[in-house]
């Protein structure tokens, strides 16, 4: 389960970032916005070769003593982020990318909404409980 | 004494191992040979020569006693992994060869006495090396070149001699001739030397493995590890890194089957370290990289549990940070010989995680070492003291033992005695693994029974010593050294976050000037990228800082972002802030930001009443736009746009994002004319100065422009907010052009993407949407309106070359008086340049202007024009080349008018313009037929042709010619007067007019066969504009005609018709055009329709120039058009002249009459 989810917009200023509430909370923003570095240049590596079939999820972007950070990009640009405690090994590859693809329809559902101004921060409720389901639980 | 050296690793570990040999025997301070021959060993050693170590040491130096060999292990118990000194002994200590120099030659005369000498001094070696391996070689200095081997019969006896006498065998003597070539000689002695210390080291490595048998594993547990680790280094020694990669690994997986306890924890996880240090550092020298990276990752994940004492826990932070550091920098080193490191694998990352374990031993520090801050020193001195030096007495006996590994660097700290110092050195010294060893042997020997006193005196002592380590200087310098790496390594944001880091350790550390510095540098990239957490946590730090050290703009700037709308600040702290802004304002000391060090906050205190005293220097311009303020201005000009007589709006919203509401004190829009800057200030303490938290402010201003302004743009250059008064602090947000923000851009673009611009009602429109308020920074000012009209009339197309009139009317709906109007009339500038050359425009229309005439008229003065009047104007426009043109018609006067009770005198204008087109009138063709009128491809010299002119109109408009004529240049005409058959004629649109002429081309000189015929002139025009119109002339080019000459010129005269049966008189005329006398030959042939009378065959002879006539008489017998008898003529002496030229200047047909009735006369008669 991931202690951190984001989802970073294509011009990768934060719309939606979650972390678990019993750690320091701007770790984890400084952890996504430095996977950012990672994401950009697998962007840029994918854009050279081939434009159109690419493979979204980006799996691990970089181990850190504490954590691993996985990343996922939509084809609009829009950037997902899991981060999860390195001492889980049971998450399989497999299994983050079924959390990216959860992540990605439920955020496709929110850009559906007519009344949702794609660009501004995420504020939906059926987003955040798809987020809830994947974080860890705590307490 | 470097702060954490403790942590270093030894040199000698960190070294590459090479085979130590000692040199004896020379003396390289007062002998010249000697010293050469030590340099040829030493200076300018490169990479190809043998890994040796050399070492000049005295012929009777003492080497390392060798310990009696133990006969059996079974009640020896080892009481450490390692001793301290071993890889410093057989790296610099022990030597695998000892070499004795000694000088002397074959033929010596003293050679007796010489080779005993030479004996003694090797037995002398031999003694101090009693017990070794080590080998012993001896090099005989000799003056003279050997010669070749068996040639010196006494040399080799003497040798064999010598060998016996020094128990050497004869592989151990070598000859070393000082002559030319002493590095040859020296290169090939350090080869042989190399291969003895091979032997040596191989037989060491035996020696140390025949150990094996005679251990166990209950009790030799940690002999295993110190064999192996022994094994591997004299691997790697002897070069043999594959082995000794092998060995490390070995003893790696023994450390850790160690039974570890708190006490020997650090033991083991310092020779976990010393091996793991060696593994990577071999895999990475045999291009492993990715082995090395996953021993370290086993390494750390074995280790990074194994904490040890909990009291001395920022021990184990130290550790780990070292063994990230040193990962980190043996991975740049193998980068710097040619490894390549990718983004997400970079030495970067390693100093990164050795920073953050520094953190970590800092945090422990501080919360471990606390208590001693407390205690004060002389008590704890005492006890201290007095275990001082029982513990040094242990310590020592130990060290005589050799028994312990300590760290090589502790020997180094001597005792300072100095107050202090003293105690810390003194623990120093016996520090970390030394006070552990007295635990390890309590727990495995059960010498010396635990001490809780001591034990708890050593861990105080250990902890003050930690709280004296400059913690934040080792992690700033581990974070820049990552920061270095992550430059390189394309890792833009990690580079931020290290750097944020760094601020905020020497934030730590109170270097506020630094802190400030960095965090500043790295606060605009997360600006821009919008991550508003992040820069409000960044923004808080710099806050401490510019508070602390009472920097007032840096504190102002911060305030006003922190109160801002990017701030996630809560409520309560942004009102704190925003109170102590307000207390800057008012020049007072604002409270301290929380969580300072209380020490800090009172010298900050007094550093702000300082500040606060000073007088003057209490204004203060901050340039904002960069920055996301609490005060967020946006400014536009009403229209992009403002005739000169309206007066020019401009408004400029204001809106705090503070918690409360705002005042200040003024507001000014600078504009790019500086004179209008008088009318956009405003200024006073009313309560329209104060901004409401959440409500927009609207200030407008109103100003009219100056007519000289007339067609510039006005910008705003800036706009001022001052806030405070000048009774406290003034400081003025400067925006420049029309204000916006750092987040503004992004704002507005969020804004107009937005489904509410569309959803909401009207009721929600009238408060004002901030973000979708648009900027606009200029306005042009554009000249008064025109009240007049102007018309054009014309007929168009224009015909080529004529004179086009364009008929212009002028009408004033002015209600004043229109001065001074003016006309400027011709082709519109900005077409193409080549229509400016074909273009005239003139106002007289009486005659066909010349080229002199300009495309434009500039400046036609018409007057002045009274309400209502009206004014007309013809403009006459000759189009040389056919085209479409644009016409512009500009009229411009000037009136008197009033703005907002202003009098101002207003220049307008009124552009007309209008596109003709210009065709030609009439096309021309131009043919030359002969006087049969056959087309002529070419025309003879001296025979009369004639020239056939068509004129076709294709004018709309129908056209008079008035006349034509011909002017001719070589040609002359054949008839005597020339007279124009086209005069005064009218051509509709498609209607043709043709002419003709007949013509003669008299013989040229020039050789050139073509012949320019001349031109054909036209004057003419458009039939409507009647009689007193001038003609146009137009010219015709005539085609150029081919000219032959023809030798022989030959027609006939013959009647105009026949008749049956009647005689038919030919007379043909040859002329002969040559100079030369001309044969011809003629015939004539038979002709079904004719008989003939005349000479059928002929041959005759013309003289030049002369003509000759031949008549004959046709008898016509059929009636109709009847081919003539065919005549042939030839000439003999030019058979390349073509006849059938000639025949074409003869009749080929002639109009036969049937005959007449004889009756008929008779008939006619009686009729």
């Amino acid at each position: 389960m991931a202690v951190c989810i984001a989802v970073i917009a294509k011009e990768n200023y934060p719309l939606y970032i979650r972390s678990v509430p019993t750690q320091n909370e701007l770790k984890f923003h400084y952890t996504v916005h430095t996977s950012l570095d990672v994401v950009e240049e697998k962007i840029s590596a994918v854009g050279k070769s081939l434009g159109d079939q690419r493979e979204l999820y980006l799996g691990l972007l970089y181990p850190t003593e504490d954590y691993k950070v996985y990343g996922y990009v939509t084809n609009s640009k829009v950037k997902f982020v899991i981060v999860v405690d390195s001492s889980n090994t049971s998450l399989r590859d497999n299994e983050i990318r079924s959390m990216f693809r959860k992540l990605h329809n439920s955020f496709t559902d929110v850009m559906c909404n007519p009344f949702h101004n794609p660009g501004d921060p995420i504020q939906s409720k059926a987003f955040d409980g798809i987020v809830s389901g994947m974080m860890v639980q705590t307490g | 004494m470097m702060a954490g050296s403790q942590w270093e690793l030894p040199p000698e570990l960190c070294c590459r191992p090479m085979a130590f040999v000692a040199l004896t025997g020379l003396d390289v301070v007062y002998n010249a040979v000697h010293r050469a021959i030590w340099d040829a060993f030493c200076a300018n050693r490169r990479a190809d020569r043998v890994p040796i170590s050399f070492k000049v040491l005295p012929g009777d130096h003492e080497y390392p006693k060798c310990r009696t060999k133990r006969t059996s292990y079974e009640w020896y118990i080892p009481k450490g992994i390692l001793k301290t000194g071993w890889m410093n002994k057989h790296l610099n200590l022990v030597p695998a060869l000892v070499v004795l120099f000694y000088e002397l030659d074959w033929d010596d005369p003293q050679w007796k006495e010489k080779q005993s000498e030479c004996a003694t001094k090797v037995e002398i070696v031999r003694t101090s090396l009693q017990g070794r391996n080590t080998k012993v070689a001896v090099v005989l200095i000799q003056k003279k070149t050997p010669l070749p081997p068996g040639e010196d019969l006494v040399a080799s006896e003497r040798a064999s001699a010598l060998c016996n006498a020094c128990d050497l065998s004869g592989k151990s003597l070598f000859v070393l001739p000082h002559t030319d070539h002493l590095v040859g000689y020296i290169i090939r002695l350090e080869n042989a030397f190399y291969e003895h210390a091979q032997t040596y080291y191989y037989t060491e490595i035996r020696r140390v493995k025949s150990h094996k048998e005679f251990l166990n594993k209950t009790t030799h547990q940690l002999l295993f590890v110190r064999h192996q680790f022994k094994i591997a280094f004299f691997s790697e020694l002897k070069q043999d890194t594959q082995n000794a990669l092998k060995y490390y690994r070995t003893a790696y997986s023994l450390v850790h089957e160690l039974r570890a306890h708190e006490t020997n924890m650090l033991e083991i996880k310092t020779m976990a370290g010393f091996i793991n240090y060696k593994i990577c550092r071999l895999c990475f020298q045999h291009n492993t990289p990715l082995d090395a990276i996953a021993q370290f990752r086993k390494h750390i994940d074995l280790c990074k549990k194994k904490i040890g004492s909990a009291e001395l826990a920022f021990e184990h932070a130290a550790w780990m940070s070292k063994q990230f550091q040193s990962f980190g920098e043996l991975f740049d080193e193998a980068i710097k010989l040619g490894l390549t490191a990718i983004q997400t694998q970079n030495p970067g990352f390693y100093y990164q995680q050795a920073a953050c374990y520094s953190q970590d031993r800092k945090q422990l520090a501080q919360q471990l070492c606390q208590v001693i801050a407390h205690l004060s020193v002389p008590t704890t001195l005492t006890p201290v003291n007095e275990i001082l030096h029982s513990a040094t007495a242990t310590a020592s006996k130990r060290r005589e033992r050799h028994q312990l590994f300590v760290s090589p660097s502790a020997p180094n700290n001597h005792m300072t005695v100095e107050n202090g110092d003293y105690l810390t050195c003194v623990w120093r010294e016996m520090s970390a693994t030394e006070v552990k060893h007295d635990f390890f042997i309590v727990v495995f020997a059960g010498i010396d029974p635990p001490d809780a006193e001591k034990e708890k005196t050593g861990i105080l002592s250990l902890q003050i010593k930690e709280r004296d380590v400059p913690h934040s200087e080792l992690i700033i310098a581990l974070l820049s050294n990552a920061v270095a790496q992550f430059k390189k390594y394309k890792c833009p944001r990690m580079k931020s976050h290290l750097m944020v880091q760094m601020g905020e350790e020497y934030y730590h550390a109170k270097d506020y000037t630094k802190a400030l510095k960095l965090l500043d540098y790295v606060m605009c990239d997360y600006r821009t990228e919008r991550w508003w957490a992040l820069l409000t946590s960044i923004l808080t730090t710099a806050l401490r800082c510019a508070y602390l050290m009472a920097s007032v703009k840096d504190y102002t700037i911060y305030c006003m972002e922190l109160l801002g709308r990017a701030s996630t600040l809560k409520e309560e702290q942004k009102s704190k802030i925003e109170k102590n802004l307000i207390k800057v304002l008012m020049n007072e000391v604002p409270d301290p930001e929380p969580e300072c060090d209380p020490s800090s906050v009172s010298a900050a205190r007094s550093l702000w009443s300082d500040r606060m005293a000073l007088a003057g220097s209490n204004e203060l311009t901050i340039e904002v736009q960069d920055y996301i303020p609490f005060i967020q201005c946006k400014a536009k000009f009403q229209s992009p746009s403002f005739h000169v007589d309206q007066p020019i709006q401009l408004q400029v919203f204001l809106r705090a994002d503070c918690p409360h509401p705002f005042n200040f004190n003024k507001l000014a829009v600078s504009l790019s004319n500086q004179e209008y800057n008088q009318w956009c200030v405003v200024e006073s303490a009313q309560d329209s100065m104060t901004l409401v938290p959440g409500k927009t402010r609207c200030y407008s201003f109103s100003f009219v422009a100056k007519t000289e302004d007339v067609g510039k743009k006005i910008e705003m250059t800036g706009i001022e907010v001052m806030l405070g008064s000048d009774a406290g602090r003034c400081v003025f947000l400067s925006w420049r052009g029309a204000g916006g923000d750092a987040a503004s851009t992004h704002e507005a673009l969020q804004a107009s993407r937005s489904s509410r611009r569309w959803g909401r009602g009207l009721e929600a429109r009238q408060e004002l949407d901030w973000d979708s308020l648009s900027l606009q920074h200029s306005t042009m000012i554009i000249s008064r309106v025109p009240k007049i009209s102007v018309q054009l009339s014309h007929q168009p197309p224009a015909l080529t070359n004529e004179m086009f009139c364009i008929s212009l009317t002028v009408q004033s709906q002015e209600e004043n008086v229109a001065k001074e109007v003016k006309l400027t009339a011709g082709l519109k500038p900005g077409q193409d340049a080549n229509l400016g050359q074909t273009t005239h425009v003139t106002l007289d229309g009486s005659k066909v202007c010349d080229d002199s005439s300009p495309a434009l008229l500039p400046d036609v003065p018409l007057g002045d024009l009274k309400p209502g009047e009206k004014l007309e104007r013809r403009v006459y426009v000759r189009c040389v080349s056919t085209g479409p043109r644009v016409f512009l018609f500009h009229v411009a006067y000037s009136i008197d008018t009033t703005v907002e009770g202003r009098h101002i005198v207003c220049k307008c204008h009124k552009d007309e313009t209008v596109t003709i087109e210009t065709v030609v009138p009439f096309e021309v063709s131009v043919k030359f037929v002969s006087t049969k009128f056959e087309p002529l491809d070419r025309v003879a010299v001296d025979i009369p042709f004639l020239l056939m002119t068509d004129v076709l109109s294709s004018s709309p408009w129908p056209l008079m010619l008035n006349s034509s004529s011909l002017q001719l240049l070589t040609m002359t005409s054949n008839t005597p007067q020339l007279q124009s058959q086209l005069h005064e004629v009218v051509l509709q649109t498609g209607e043709c007019a043709s002419e003709c002429f007949c013509l003669r081309c008299p013989a040229q000189t020039s050789s050139s066969s073509t012949v320019a015929t001349g031109q054909y002139l036209i004057s003419w025009r458009r039939q409507c504009s009647g009689a007193d119109g001038p003609l146009i002339q137009t010219t015709v080019t005539l085609p150029h005609v081919i000219l032959e000459s023809v030798p022989l010129y030959i027609h006939a005269d013959l009647p105009s018709f026949g008749r049956v049966r009647e005689s038919l008189p030919v007379r043909y005329h040859i002329e002969n055009r040559t100079g030369l006398v001309q044969e011809v030959e003629m015939a004539v042939e038979p002709s079904d329709a004719f008989m003939f009378s005349g000479l059928k065959q002929v041959r005759l002879r013309i003289l030049p120039g002369s003509e000759q006539q031949m008549l004959y008489n046709y008898y016509p017998l059929m009636a109709g058009y009847q081919t003539l008898p065919q005549l042939n003529i030839s000439l003999p002496r030019c058979p390349t002249s073509n006849t059938n030229t000639l025949r074409r200047f003869l009749p080929q047909r002639i109009f036969v009459k049937p005959q007449g009735r004889q009756l008929d006369d008779a008939s006619i008669a009686a009729a």
